[in-house]
């Protein structure tokens, strides 16, 4: 958990609210969110799909502006920052995890993993080595040179989680990562993240419906119609984990 | 003070992308996806051929003589056409090329690119496939004028080579104009590709992220 000194919470949303106008009607995907996250947890945002999660979770990762509230990560409101503090803030603050991966189909796993490393001013030699730290940490040492193209599902996610942690941000945000992958690399890929949680200390924000999730999650934020409808904490959830556990394995 | 959160991990606030790192992206961009880069190039290859194979015609008939002014005009009207050809070709190529990449450019900015980085590569590739596909055209267009002039009236009809006719009396050597219509060939590409290339790099990247193509 936190450190002294440090802030506890790592996000916070304040009256968050997202308009879309389609076809002529406003429809509110999300709808004065408050939400605290702490620093240093694992927290699922779970709903039907069209409940607002992935409008949330482009808020949180300042990929969309919101039509009104604001997004303070570490304090810092993003409304406030121009485009070059928006850019370094996704480059050094925030990993990004999606559900259909986003590798760069050009180039190779070493080179996707290294590309915010380059952003970040790092020197060609130390980012190439760190690149292979971590995919051998994320169990893809020997595929180093394959393209996106060569790699099954799981492994594209492993890279995608590679890249995700080049510089070692504060936060890692998925989107439905486990939504297009089988039930056994959903939870290697669920268990990889709950890992690097433990391990190093990244806060995870996942919006997923993949109740596989909320086995590993320190909180759980059920979201429908747009407003958070409950958050469950760590103990209540546990008690009904035995029932969720309905799938085969 | 929004900014206090940006300096307390004592790294350098920088976002940056090296030329030689550009560069090298923009290459491995045409190699990998070769098959488009052939027809981003073919637009301008057309239209620099076109443009060529006029300059070298006119330069081997003025050389046996003056041009009349009717066919100067001519020559003129075809120069405009043939760079109209290429600057349509290059635009919608590279309308394409932006377009199908969106996701990418999403991508890309999430892991912190600035607007600037995406628009550089943009144009570094697109003035690499301009350059390239002028030079070819320029080589083509040439070359196959040359063989119809030299099937149709032998050696003789290269004896004296005179200047290439731009038109409104503007006339040039025939390789400088070779030369200048490459050089157009590599501007013209880049020129049509700032539209598109900063329309994306301006989307916010969830918009960016969403498209599907």
């Amino acid at each position: 958990m936190a450190t002294a000194g440090v802030k506890e919470y790592i996000v916070r949303t304040k009256d968050l609210t997202k308009e879309f106008i389609l076809g002529g009607t406003v429809l509110r995907a999300l709808d004065s969110v408050q939400l605290d996250i702490r620093r240093g947890e694992y927290i699922s945002i779970m709903g039907p799909s069209g409940s607002g999660k992935s409008t949330l979770f482009n808020m949180i990762g300042g990929l969309d502006k919101p039509t009104q509230g604001s997004v303070f990560i570490d304090e810092t409101d993003m409304a406030q920052l121009d485009a070059f503090e928006l850019a370094w803030l996704r480059c050094r603050k925030i990993g990004y995890i999606f559900q259909t991966f986003n590798l760069i189909p050009v180039m190779t796993a070493l080179e996707n993993v290294t590309l915010p490393m380059i952003f970040a001013g790092t020197p060609t030699d130390d980012a190439m080595s760190k690149g292979m730290k971590l995919l051998q940490k994320v169990g893809l040492g020997d595929r180093y040179h394959h393209k996106p193209s060569e790699l099954s599902g799981g492994q594209q996610q492993r890279v995608a989680i590679a890249r995700a942690l080049a510089n070692d941000p504060g936060i890692i945000l998925a989107d439905e990562p486990t939504g297009n992958l089988d039930l056994k690399t959903g939870k290697e890929i669920i268990t990889l993240l709950k890992q690097m949680n433990t391990e190093q200390g990244v806060t995870i924000i996942s919006a997923t419906h993949d109740l596989k999730m909320i086995d590993v999650s320190d909180r759980v934020v059920w979201i429908r119609d747009g407003r958070i409808e409950r958050i469950e904490e760590r103990s209540e959830i546990q008690l009904r984990v035995g029932e969720m556990e309905g799938e085969p394995v | 003070m929004p900014r206090a959160s940006t300096e307390e991990s004592g790294i350098e606030r920088q976002i940056m992308l090296p030329w030689r790192q550009s560069l090298l992206m923009s290459k491995q961009n045409i190699f990998v996806r070769l098959g488009r880069a052939v027809i981003t190039a073919s637009g301008i290859f057309l239209g620099i051929a076109f443009l060529s194979s006029v300059l070298t015609s006119s330069a081997i008939l003025s050389g046996q003589g003056e041009l009349p002014p009717e066919l100067q005009a001519r020559n003129a009207w075809l120069v405009v056409m043939s760079l109209l050809v290429a600057t349509l070709g290059i635009v919608n190529s590279m309308l394409m090329s932006v377009t199908e990449r969106y996701k990418e450019i999403g991508t890309m900015k999430c892991l912190g690119a600035l607007d600037t980085f995406i628009v550089r590569l943009f144009l570094i590739e697109s003035a690499m496939l301009g350059l390239i596909g002028a030079a070819l055209g320029a080589l083509v267009g040439s070359g196959v004028i040359c063989l119809v002039y030299l099937v149709g009236k032998g050696p003789a009809a290269f004896r004296h080579v005179g200047q290439a006719v731009i038109g409104g009396g503007l006339q040039l050597p025939l390789t400088l104009s070779l030369v200048l219509a490459v050089l157009l060939g590599g501007l013209l590409a880049i020129l049509a590709a700032i539209y598109p290339a900063w329309r994306a790099a301006k989307m916010p990247p969830a918009a960016a992220l969403r498209s599907e193509i």
